[in-house]
């Protein structure tokens, strides 16, 4: 042992550096946020809870290609579809259960029409497993709720894809 | 008639002492939990009450609605009994903490013995719950921590041999009163330094929190308790910490005594100056335990053993020859 580090033991050197820059990290400004009272900034990419989208005349965005349900790695998506007087194909049933979905990304990517997506929201606990086997309504009344974010997520996303 | 008098009046006097010990325990743990946070820039608990104060209250709520789990091979009177080992022994020192001159449960005259003697039943509360809890983690830490109180009460007994050759009394209020021209820090400041760092030891606190090591012994001799025997242990835990804060500002910043008897210090009552210097040595306490990493088990009985002891007996010797010498002996 040097004669140095003798000396920076017997005198806590090191120790008080520590507990001189601990002081004054305690005034510093706080990087964490109050939670439900503030909330952190969120990437446009944000995978959350599913939303279903329409065309602005109200229309669905879903054609029932099934992609989606091929794709999902946790089997959530349930689809089964028919074809409509009008000769277009929509879906009679979309179901996701949130419980499986490991929230991958993968059906918002694969959505050839961005019907399937996932939004902004990831703030929907429940307190019953029941509340969290989404159905086509609740899906697509998400998509009516988040559409502007939804909109501007993916207008903001569109260079990348 | 006279002696039920007598009787209640020391029940009351118990509980005015104990009752605001419990209380700033509850606080020192949210203290303790803010500072730390502080220094990581976090929040900490802030949520309930102001500035969360109430958090400990809340947690404590808790615990006693959580189910006490006895494990089955366990001995479960010594398991029973552990928790409230530790905590009455952390809570019975406080007797003979003068807060101020005639402020004092029980004056007696070898209150320092008393204390330390206390503070050493301490680690059969630890014992009997590790060996009681027939589980490995349990039994190791507990067997770490015997070995460390152990280890590090010999160095503080050495350094209260210290302070006693310059007070000449065993009696707490003397020893404060002693302090009134100087404080012993100035004088004993290394032995300061040493009482402070095998108290951090002597309570388990980081960084020799070696008995309750998380990542080696999932929470050490604790492991098995649950409810509101581990939040027994846990106040235990505290109030021990709190005593240490108070022996060490009894010891050497003078306890109830104010810093300078000038017009806006002296004015201050005694107790509030003890309290204040408790406070201090616990926020020193809470800022290490965010600083330090853990030491290994051979350090801390190196650190003890061979470097605190004979450090501390060398003082003694020092201190000794210096009292002859210069003539000051207490009591001549």
């Amino acid at each position: 042992m040097s004669l140095v580090r003798f000396l920076k033991t017997i005198f806590m050197i090191d120790f008080l550096t520590g507990l001189i820059m601990a002081i004054k990290e305690i005034f510093k400004p706080k990087k964490t946020i109050n939670y439900p009272f503030e909330k952190g900034s969120i990437s446009p990419r944000a995978r959350g809870e599913h939303a279903l989208r329409r065309y602005p005349n109200g229309e669905e965005r879903c054609i029932a290609c099934k992609l989606c349900e091929a794709v999902c790695p946790a089997q959530a998506i349930t689809i089964e579809s028919s074809e409509r007087v009008d000769g277009s194909r929509k879906t009679t049933r979309y179901d996701i259960d949130m419980l499986k979905c490991i929230y991958c990304g993968l059906c918002e990517q694969s959505c050839p029409v961005d019907a399937i997506v996932q939004g902004p929201n990831f703030e929907f606990a429940t307190e019953t497993r029941e509340e969290l086997y989404y159905n086509k309504e609740k899906l697509l009344e998400n998509g009516d709720r988040w559409e502007n974010i939804l909109a501007a997520n993916i207008n903001a996303d569109s260079s990348h894809r | 008639m006279a002696e039920l008098f007598i009787f209640f009046e020391q029940i009351y006097k118990i509980l005015f002492l104990l009752i605001p010990v419990l209380v700033s325990v509850a606080m020192i743990v949210w203290l303790d939990r803010r500072v730390w946070a502080f220094v990581q820039k976090r929040r900490g608990p802030n949520v309930v009450g102001p500035f969360g104060l109430f958090q400990t209250l809340a947690d404590a709520l808790k615990y006693i609605f959580k189910e006490i789990i006895i494990p089955a091979s366990s001995n479960k009177v010594i398991f029973i009994l552990a928790p409230i080992v530790t905590m009455t022994l952390a809570l019975i020192a406080w007797a003979v903490i003068p807060f101020s001159e005639t402020f004092v449960l029980a004056d007696i005259n070898v209150g320092i013995l008393y204390l330390f003697a206390v503070s050493s039943l301490g680690v059969y509360g630890i014992i009997m719950g590790g060996w009681a809890s027939n589980s490995k983690y349990p039994f190791l830490g507990a067997i770490r921590s015997a070995a460390q109180m152990v280890s590090y009460e010999v160095s503080i007994g050495v350094i209260i041999i210290n302070v006693l050759l310059c007070v000449g009394s065993l009696n707490l209020s003397d020893i404060v009163l002693a302090q009134e021209d100087l404080w012993f820090v100035i004088p004993l400041f290394p032995m300061f330094i040493i009482f402070f760092i095998s108290a951090l030891a002597e309570t388990n606190r980081p960084p020799f929190d070696l008995p309750e090591a998380e990542a080696e012994l999932v929470a050490g001799y604790q492991t098995e308790y649950s409810g509101m025997m581990y939040a027994m242990f846990w106040l235990g835990e505290y109030a021990n910490i709190l005593l240490m804060c108070a022996m060490g500002s009894i010891l050497f910043l003078g306890g109830w005594l104010s810093p300078i008897d000038l017009f806006p210090f002296n004015v201050i009552p005694a107790p509030i100056w003890l309290i204040l210097k408790i406070l201090f040595l616990f926020i020193l306490f809470a800022l290490i335990k965010a600083i330090v990493p853990r030491y290994r088990y051979d350090q801390l009985m190196k650190l003890g053993w061979k470097i605190f002891l004979p450090f501390s007996l060398i003082y003694v010797v020092l201190t000794a020859s210096f009292l002859m010498y210069f003539d000051l002996l207490p009591g001549n």
